[in-house]
């Protein structure tokens, strides 16, 4: 992990409830990987007082990117922050999203449920770099929802829409969507992030169809760094199913390794 | 230049700034961001003997200036510990301490035991407080007679100095710090955190999966200030102060009601730095007052 504590922002874009980030922060940029977080203080006072884990969406020389969506307070003053404000931010953390060689040449599905969109950009650019062809799968509840989509569409990869109540590309959930592409398609992998239940769906798909594939999975986080136990959830790994950490383990996991829903302790 | 060194009798600390339990993991997940040796010291993640899975996830809930956990001492087991952590600890010059958890007294005494046979470790932290092993968060430190006992079987074994850790969800805080004063702990330590919960209004379900947790940050530092100083009046061993600690200011504070030290618990997950950044306030603070040595502020409190 390098600590790169304060980035400068360079430029805001906004779409109603959505944010776009670009900061300046070299050391970010140079080190870090799709699917790795930072954690960057939203306050000056302790009310909200924990950081927030906000996602890579880029990194360029630089620069990096972050895309986020108004979640609640803490979210709400992230997005009050101007051009020339200075972030305080801790990252890259946490372990992301594993591009193999193999991947070369193939087809690789991306789904990102809102703003689970957030880290699917930087993994694109990183899959296409390793000679992938990533397929943009981008779901939302409505048109609103998808403000990135031209943004993907212009990086020149496949892009999919999927909006709950048709107003935009496929009418209904991304999943469903996803299952009719595997019909007549057949991937080497599917890497995704969003809501868990739309998660828990995909994985579900993925070992009927015999796709592997690797999710990204979000908790509150205490601190970000392992050091708190706060942020766990049960994997199977090495003949064990252990509570691993989200921020340090994680964030991405892979498809059997997760159990969904637990029910009881222990 | 300040001397901000703190003598407890059975250790002596560089400065009063303590890493609290819980919120510090092992010490190494902080070793990137400053010298740790610069600390006065750190308490390490709870231990009971064996490895414990700990609570039902969502463990987190973050309230006004306040965070309710319900970890329920997640961790590795101090067998764990003592092979894969302790050794590069022992080899840092600052005070580390170990805090020691039990299902029942014998286990806090075999924890104890074990810990004792290996070098590096500054003293135990006996913590008889947290809330969330047992149902209803019940625990040794609601009783006069059960801190007694377990601190006593402590003591029974180990060499090590003990500095016993108070929970403040008790009628009189005062009763049972003097119970463990009483049964030989060298130093005591308060507080951890005070019972507390949350709701989803929608779902009208807990927010934290164990249903109930612990509450620390700025939300409790007046409590905790105040149990300090009647903790301090009462007992002759050293205390150390725990509570929503963020600034230099809150940690003078504490030491100006009795505290001979204090913990920083929560704040270093909002700043990782912030144990350095409250040696400094203070180091700042007393050289704005001419004031030599940080130990004069102990007990100052003018009433
Ligand atoms: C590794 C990781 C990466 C993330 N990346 C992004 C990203 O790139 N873009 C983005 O928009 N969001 C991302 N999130 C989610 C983001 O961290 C939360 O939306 C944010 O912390 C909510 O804070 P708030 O103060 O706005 O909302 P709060 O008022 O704290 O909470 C609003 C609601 O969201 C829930 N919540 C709070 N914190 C989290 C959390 N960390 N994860 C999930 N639910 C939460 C609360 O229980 C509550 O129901 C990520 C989360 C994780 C763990
Ligand atoms: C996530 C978390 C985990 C904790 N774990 C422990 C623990 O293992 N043992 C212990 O004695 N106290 C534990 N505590 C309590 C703290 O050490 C401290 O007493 C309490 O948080 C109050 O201080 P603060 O307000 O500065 O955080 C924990 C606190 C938090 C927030
Ligand atoms: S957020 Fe603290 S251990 Fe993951």
């Amino acid at each position: 992990m390098v600590i790169d504590r304060k980035a400068r922002i360079i430029e805001v874009q906004d779409w109603d409830d959505y944010f776009l980030f670009r900061l300046e922060s070299p050391e970010i940029a140079r080190l870090s990987q799709p699917g790795q977080f930072i954690m960057i203080k939203v306050s000056e006072t302790t009310n909200p007082l924990l950081r927030r884990p906000i996602s890579l969406h880029n990194c360029t020389g630089r620069e990096v990117e972050i895309f986020f969506q108004i979640a609640g307070k803490g979210t709400r003053l992230l997005s009050q922050k101007k051009a020339g404000d200075i972030l305080d931010i801790l990252g890259p953390l946490g372990r992301g999203f594993s591009i193999k060689n193999e991947f070369k040449g193939k087809e690789i599905f991306c789904v990102g449920g809102g703003r689970g969109i957030a880290p699917l950009y930087y993994l694109a650019r990183e899959l296409s770099a390793a000679g992938a062809r990533p397929v943009i799968f981008y779901g939302g509840r409505t048109s609103a929802d998808l403000p990135l989509k031209s943004r993907f569409e212009q990086a020149d990869w496949e892009v999919k829409v999927s909006t709950d109540d048709g107003s935009l590309g496929f009418s209904g959930l991304v999943t469903s969507l996803v299952e009719s592409e595997l019909r007549h398609r057949t991937p080497t992998f599917l890497f995704a992030c969003g809501p868990e239940a739309m998660m828990e769906k995909l994985a579900e798909i993925c070992r009927k169809e015999n796709l592997p594939a690797e999710f990204s999975l979000e908790s509150i986080m205490g601190c970000g760094l392992g050091a708190c136990w706060g942020c766990v959830k049960k994997i199977r790994r090495n003949g064990e199913t252990k509570y691993l950490k989200i921020c340090q383990d994680g964030p991405v996991f892979s498809r059997d390794e997760i159990v969904w829903q637990e029910k009881e302790n222990g | 230049m300040v001397d901000l060194s703190v003598d407890l009798g059975f250790l002596k600390l560089k400065n009063p700034v303590l890493a609290a339990s819980g919120t510090f993991g092992y010490g190494l997940e902080f070793k990137p961001f400053y010298d740790l040796e610069l600390l006065g010291g750190f308490v390490v993640k709870g231990l009971y003997f064996n490895p414990r899975e700990g609570n039902l996830p969502p463990r987190l809930i973050e309230t006004p200036s306040g965070l309710i956990n319900s970890i329920g001492l997640q961790g590795i087991g101090v067998e764990a510990f003592c092979r894969e952590i302790l050794p590069e600890l022992a080899e840092l010059d600052t005070a580390v301490i170990v805090n020691v958890c039990g299902e029942d007294e014998d286990e806090y005494a075999r924890v104890a035991e074990y810990l004792s046979r290996f070098k590096g470790i500054a003293a135990l932290e006996l913590n008889i407080s947290c809330p969330n092993v047992r149902e209803g968060g019940r625990c040794p430190a609601q009783s006069s007679d059960a801190t007694f006992r377990t601190v006593k079987k402590v003591k029974e074994v180990t060499p090590l100095p003990l500095i016993t850790k108070l929970s403040p969800n008790v009628t009189d805080i005062v009763s049972i710090a003097i119970a463990a004063e009483e049964a030989g702990s060298e130093a005591i330590s308060l507080v951890n955190t005070f019972l507390a919960m949350a709701v989803d209004i929608e779902t009208r379900k807990p927010k934290l999966g164990n249903v109930i947790g612990g509450l620390s940050g700025p939300a409790i530092k007046p409590i905790a200030l105040r149990m300090v100083f009647q903790v301090a009046r009462a007992v002759k061993i050293p205390v150390i102060g725990i509570g929503g600690i963020f600034t230099a200011e809150d940690a003078l504070e504490f030491m100006m009601v009795g505290a001979s030290a204090i913990e920083v618990g929560t704040a270093n997950f909002v700043d990782p730095d912030a144990c350095l950044r409250i040696i400094q306030g203070m180091e700042k603070w007393a050289e704005n007052h001419g004031i030599k040595n940080i130990s004069e502020i102990i007990g100052s409190l003018k009433i």
